[in-house]
């Protein structure tokens, strides 16, 4: 069964009238993980902004999205922000941007819980600090009582992953959530983004270039490019049978860069670690 | 935080000597012989040089020009700024009352200005590209256009002549404030108005915005984030707004005959008292500094990154 069914999102731009997804349909299922793959201006983000209904003013959408049979274009404003964080939570690609700069971290984790649960600030401390703890943060209240600044992209980003784990939504939606990461916290970060989906058995859609990161992660995958998709499958057809020609040119090009890895880097892969 | 204050307050007194020193220097760059002034506003009716040698003697202006700076900058600390060439009274006596008008002027409109400027700058924002935004941008720029002597002109002879409420000139009641205050409030709201707007505008662009919203906060706390991290931006440009308007009060003070600093100023600037000069340029470029130095450390409280670099 379809948590999220899209059907015939179209999305332009109505200040110049240009059309930047022409018309996108697909879905995702129950417990899965679907990850969208795609150059940079593919429209892969807005789409996911779209499922939010969070685009800026200037930029329209039309088209059913109907989560859990609910279509989400058609509810007011009030219950669709009731839903956003509760039941589809969203993670962004650059946490150093995604906290207010002139809070502590701790300012927007207590915002969002009390919202949503009306707890008082002990609770939401205790639930906080167990989540972060689970995502590996070291002396949780410490680092909530930090600034963004005093944070390294891959604390925050563990930071949103564990008010997800409290917020336990239907769905995640990731955007790129590894592109600003080194390495390093990369490899962290996505092993808390597939923990999170064992511990919570939430949908997922994961947007990637990492197409290493995408293969470890995802059951099934779309390419979109220039606004459409082009090629859609499980992880595993993608990535040996691919239908469509850019597919393969992508799927090739990681494999060459990851032989070229292997060979500088004496035998490691990026892919497989 | 406290050394940084102090650190931050230190830096400004070699700015002082620096700005004192200059003062001093440019006045003393001027073709005019200060003690030909002096002679001519005594009333002397015959200026010999002999008589000229014995003056500078004996207001020790033949002394070298090291040393009288340093005089006089010793007596400056002492709020001795010496006296008017032209009426003889203290500069202290004529510059002091002078300050304190201009200062009220001041800081009225500053309250007002910033009042309305972030009032209205928030609206806008808000409402960016409807009919609200649109019409406080035409009214704001038509506004600031407009000269302020062209203003307080047409607000004299709307509001004193044509209906007789305000008083044209003096400041002899809390009336006289009105149209004053009204003329600066409206030639700086414009600016700092727009600069509000677009501190809040941009902010409303960052992904904290994105991720607040994606989080389901309410739209109220959003602003008030967005509120916060605009403002942070502003205090110091609004701090900065209070020397400046001090020191371009110079139009609206001559129209309106407000016994302040700008009208000492062109009359001493007109009749060539070089001490009520120099004490004038000094005690606004002291202002400045110390606003500067207020500001940078409002700002370091406010804004996290600063407060913890230190
Ligand atoms: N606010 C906007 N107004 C107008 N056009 C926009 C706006 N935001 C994005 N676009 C256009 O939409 C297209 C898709 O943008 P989008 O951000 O969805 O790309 P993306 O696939 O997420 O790329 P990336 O991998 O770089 O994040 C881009 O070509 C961009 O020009
Ligand atoms: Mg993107």
């Amino acid at each position: 069964m379809a948590i999220l069914e899209v059907a015939n999102l179209k999305i332009w731009d109505s200040q110049t009238g240009k059309v930047i997804v022409p018309g996108s349909s697909f879905h995702v299922k129950q417990g899965s993980c679907l990850a969208i793959v795609g150059e940079s201006g593919s429209g892969k983000s807005l789409t996911c902004r779209a499922i939010m209904r969070l685009n800026k003013t200037g930029i329209r959408q039309s088209g059913d999205i109907l989560f859990n049979g609910v279509n989400l274009t058609e509810l007011p404003e009030k219950d669709m922000r009731k839903r956003r964080g509760k039941q589809l939570c969203m993670i962004l690609q650059n946490g150093m941007r995604a906290f207010d700069p002139s809070c502590v971290v701790g300012v927007h984790l207590r915002e969002t819980l009390a919202c949503h649960f009306g707890w008082g600030r002990e609770e939401i401390t205790a639930k906080m600090k167990r989540a972060m703890e689970s995502v590996m943060l070291k002396d949780p209240i410490a680092v909530m009582n930090m600034y963004p600044h005093q944070l390294s992209g891959g604390m925050l980003q563990r930071i949103m992953i564990a008010l997800t784990l409290v917020l336990e939504p239907a769905i995640v939606i990731a955007d790129e959530p590894t592109t600003a990461l080194d390495t390093i916290s990369q490899f962290e970060v996505v092993e808390q983004f597939i923990q999170l989906r064992e511990k919570m058995g939430c949908s997922m859609i994961f947007i990637s270039h990492d197409l290493g990161i995408v293969r470890k992660i995802a059951d099934d995958v779309l390419v979109m490019k220039d606004g459409e998709i082009v090629d859609r499958g499980t992880s595993q057809i993608i990535f040996s049978e691919a239908a469509h020609e850019y597919t393969r040119y992508l799927v090739s090009s990681k494999q060459a860069l990851n032989d070229h890895f292997k060979r500088l880097m004496g035998g490691v892969s990026l892919v497989e670690r | 935080m406290v050394s940084y204050i102090i650190k931050r307050s230190l830096l400004s007194i070699p700015l002082l000597v620096i700005i004192s020193f200059l003062t001093f220097g440019l006045n003393n760059l001027s073709p005019l012989d200060p003690v030909e002034v002096i002679l001519h506003a005594q009333g002397v009716p015959t200026i010999t040089d002999e008589l000229i040698v014995e003056t500078k003697a004996a207001l020790g202006m033949d002394r070298p020009f090291l040393i009288r700076y340093l005089n006089w900058f010793v007596s400056c600390l002492q709020l001795d700024f010496g006296n008017s060439y032209v009426t003889g009274k203290t500069v202290w006596s004529l510059l002091a009352p002078a300050f304190l008008n201009t200062l009220k002027l001041t800081l009225i409109s500053a309250a007002a200005i910033i009042a309305l400027s972030i009032g209205l700058g928030v609206i806008s924002a808000l409402r960016e590209g409807k009919m609200t935004d649109k019409s406080i941008r035409g009214v704001s720029f038509f506004l600031t256009s407009m000269p302020p002597y062209w203003l307080a002109a047409l607000m004299v002879w709307y509001f004193s002549v044509q209906l007789d409420l305000l008083p044209t000139s003096g400041m002899d009641s809390y009336e006289s404030y009105i149209l004053p205050v009204i003329v600066i409030t409206i030639s700086y709201t414009g600016i700092y108005f727009r600069m509000v707007r677009s501190s809040m505008l941009s902010n409303m662009n960052e992904d904290y915005v994105l991720y607040g919203r994606a989080s389901g906060l309410p739209e109220k706390k959003i602003t008030m984030h967005i509120l916060r991290n605009s403002l942070q931006v502003a205090i110091s440009v609004f701090c900065m707004a209070i020397p400046i308007i001090l020191g371009s009060t110079v139009v609206v003070e001559n129209i309106f005959a407000w016994p302040g600093l700008g009208t000492l100023s062109v009359k001493s600037i007109l009749s060539r008292d070089f001490p009520i000069i120099q004490a004038y340029v000094l005690v606004l470029a002291m202002a400045f500094v110390l606003f500067n130095t207020v500001s940078d450390i409002i700002n370091a409280a406010m804004n996290p990154k600063l407060r913890k670099g230190h």
